[in-house]
């Protein structure tokens, strides 16, 4: 299968001499088509520059960037089956939702203009209302609902759920998860809430200051690290020589995180009279992204060997 | 679901249980894997490779057109295995516990024997 997005050697620098920032580095990747990815990371770790980047509202530094097979930038062949919806995104001072809405098709060849009635309703947004007079929520919601109701072969959602109340946010992922069964697209979720988000994610990743920490199956990673807990000395030997994502202490109780422990592994350091407790996706994604000097190089070898796309 | 192991054997395990547990009978239709997504809140193509792996093992099959089903004699496979993975998952660590706190094999038959009643 051709992927719909291949990322080569991708940089982009802000700034210049000693002020230049490396907003992506040296970032390769590809996104495969009808599937849901997670794109995470910390605030200002690269992910809003990688999607503009992807849709052609920002230009490389360096490296190559292919959207269904062509360079995305001023290209409509490309935009046209692209939908971005941005944290904040802009309207004209006088525009209403009804009018937003009436632009979409503009946009959007695939957009349903029943979906998005459908939706206004089920989400309450009153369709009269000027934009500007939107509550934040409000707001999150019209975008929403525009990323929802175009779908588009590839859907960005940056942070789409700023002010969404946990009723919302819990519409939003079953619509999205309803729909993309009945109408499969590819969809970037670009999020914090990882714990929310988790399940419905089939690929995740995780960038960090500009760079793929981790490009890996959702499911490959859940279960791929454990924190082994119990006496100092018992986590230290047991540890050693394995590889450790991260470690705290307390006393002479210590909590290793261990990646890629296998059944073996899990008897043997139950064997040694230690406790084994699931580490979460969002866990592991703090944990990878707490750099203190921790391998950050070798987890990246670690957990983007079982990739299958 | 839970965060320990990967979301597409909980699935194929919870199905497992539906089967062995009677919920879903031999021959019945299974629930596809979008309805399994939506109702479990998941990604479809988890639940997919769930459902596949039961299809692998040739406890559902396929109907073409029509949707997943339990396979004859399902169940009876399923109990095997259970039955055949008993004595590891569950023997093992009660003997060894046992054996930690100096109780004998004749007591902890009698122990059984009395919680079973």
């Amino acid at each position: 299968m051709t992927p719909v997005i291949r990322v080569a050697g991708l940089d982009k620098n802000y700034g210049t001499g000693a002020n230049v920032v490396h907003a992506v580095a040296d970032a390769s990747f590809s996104l495969a088509e009808n599937r849901i990815y997670g794109l995470l990371g910390r605030n200002g770790a690269g992910k809003t520059t990688l999607m503009q980047l992807l849709t052609g509202q920002e230009f490389a530094t360096r490296g190559t960037i292919e959207v269904f097979g062509e360079n995305p930038v001023e290209n409509a062949r490309v935009l046209e089956k692209v939908c971005f919806i941005k944290e904040s995104q802009r309207y004209p001072d006088d525009f209403r939702v009804k009018h937003v809405l009436a632009s979409a098709p503009w946009f959007f060849a695939n957009w349903d203009h029943d979906f998005a009635d459908e939706l206004i309703e089920r989400f309450r947004l009153p369709v009269t209302r000027r934009v500007k007079k939107l509550s934040r929520g409000q707001l999150s919601a019209l975008g929403v609902i525009v990323g929802l109701a175009s779908r588009a072969p590839l859907t960005f959602f940056d942070e789409p759920y700023l002010g969404l109340d946990a009723v919302a946010r819990q519409l939003f992922y079953d619509v999205l998860l309803a729909d993309f069964a009945e109408h499969p697209r590819t969809v970037v979720l670009s999020t914090h809430l990882i714990d929310e988000v988790s399940n419905l994610l089939e690929h995740v990743i995780v960038i960090d200051e500009g760079r793929i920490l981790i490009d890996a199956d959702a499911d490959e990673l859940r279960g791929s690290a454990v924190d082994v807990v119990g006496a100092r000395t018992a986590v230290e030997s047991f540890t050693a020589g394995r590889e450790v994502l991260h470690r705290s202490a307390l006393g002479g109780l210590a909590t290793a995180t261990v990646a890629g422990l296998d059944d073996t592994g899990r008897a043997a350091a139950r064997e040694a009279g230690l406790e084994l407790a699931p580490v979460s996706l969002q866990q592991l994604v703090v944990r990878t992204t707490t750099l203190d000097g921790s391998p950050a190089e070798s987890t990246n070898a670690d957990l983007t060997n079982g990739e299958s796309a | 679901m839970d965060d320990s192991r990967p979301i597409f054997l909980q699935i194929a395990e919870q199905l497992e249980d539906d089967i062995v547990e009677g919920r879903l009978p031999e021959e019945t239709q299974v629930p596809s894997t979008n309805e399994l997504a939506a109702f479990l809140r998941i990604n479809p193509a988890t639940a997919g490779k769930g459902v596949g792996l039961l299809v692998d093992q040739g406890i559902l099959y396929k109907k073409r057109g029509i949707g997943m089903f339990v396979a004859e004699g399902a169940r009876a496979r399923l109990v095997a295995q259970r039955r055949d993975r008993f004595r590891e998952q569950y023997l093992a660590p009660l003997i060894a516990e046992a054996h930690k706190l100096g109780i004998t094999p004749a007591q902890l038959a009698s122990m059984i024997e009395e919680a079973a009643r």
